[in-house]
């Protein structure tokens, strides 16, 4: 492996939960190369798990941070089918509403989709309410443009909008015959 | 047919109680004011996530107004948001938008669909 650095985590045991969290969390930073080992340590009274994960230095993700967030959020956006904003991750979303939009989309068969967790960048989280205009997440993006949120994407479910809106992106729906 | 406008009378009752739910009440008196809508619900759902007691982040508003007639879901949903811009830069993290005509609240039964359960949010 090229020059990388090494980051160890100590994770109490009892919480399992926290490690499988942090490994989704890292792989969701777009890291090119990531190599997780975990490796169990049991001294006498304490048991705890090593975590370390090897990442490159001067990854994809360090140049595009230094871009204002207008334009970062311009290049989520620009050229993609479906991109969402939302709180959490589709594999295990952190508020309800940011839940239905995953859930609207699966029942359609749409699972291949860029999503962006604003729980992880608090510059995302208020750049992409400046970004639409719109003052509240999941936020919703079909090829560039903005949809809307929840109440919108539920709406359009309903009234069979949202199927002519996926044969436009050339998707076609699940729920279709 | 159209309902008796019952929020008239809410409002007094919530004007009564503004020192309790300030944002509650500034809500339905915006929304009132500039919609003049046939039907109003203003629900704080805050008590369903993951907040303290008595907060005022969630909200549903349920807007039935002839205002909306021509126009887009998502130009409703902004002029709504665009009225109450001030509450949401305060303490309104989220806002649940129903904006219907007089016509296609009668057509839906005049029934809302419940809001998702909340999910932790970004409190674990």
């Amino acid at each position: 492996m090229n020059s990388s650095r090494l980051i160890v985590f100590r994770l109490n045991p009892l919480y399992q939960q926290s490690y499988r969290i942090l490994a989704r969390r890292l792989t969701t930073r777009n890291l090119e190369s990531l190599k997780i080992e975990n490796q169990s340590y049991f001294p006498r009274k304490n048991c705890y798990r090593l975590l370390s994960v090897y990442t490159p230095l001067f990854s994809q993700n360090e140049q595009t941070n230094s871009m204002p967030i207008s334009e970062r959020i311009e290049k989520m956006v620009k050229n993609k089918k479906i991109v969402i904003f939302m709180k959490g991750v589709p594999d295990q979303p952190m508020c309800g509403f940011s839940n239905a939009v995953v859930q609207v989309l699966r029942m359609h068969g749409v699972e291949d989709y860029d999503s962006h967790n604003v729980l992880e960048d608090e510059e995302l989280r208020q750049g992409i309410k400046d970004f639409s205009d719109w003052p509240t997440i999941p936020q919703v993006y079909f090829e560039g443009d903005f949809i809307g949120g929840c109440d919108i994407l539920l709406q359009m479910h309903q009234s069979g909008d949202l199927v002519d809106e996926l044969e436009k992106l050339g998707i076609k729906s699940a729920l279709v015959k | 047919m159209l309902k008796f406008p019952l929020h008239k009378s809410s409002i007094f009752i919530r004007y009564m109680a503004s020192a309790l739910n300030p944002v509650e009440t500034s809500i339905i008196k915006k929304l009132t004011e500039t919609f003049n809508p046939v039907y109003l619900d203003v629900v704080n759902e805050s008590f369903k996530h993951n907040v303290p007691k008595g907060s005022e982040t969630h909200f549903k508003v349920v807007v039935v107004s002839d205002k909306f007639s021509g126009k887009r879901l998502i130009d409703r949903h902004r002029d709504v948001n665009n009225i109450l811009s001030k509450e949401l830069e305060g303490s309104v993290h989220a806002l649940s938008i129903q904006a219907k005509t007089p016509d296609q609240w009668e057509k839906s039964g005049q029934t809302i669909a419940n809001t998702p359960p909340c999910l932790g949010g970004s409190k674990k």
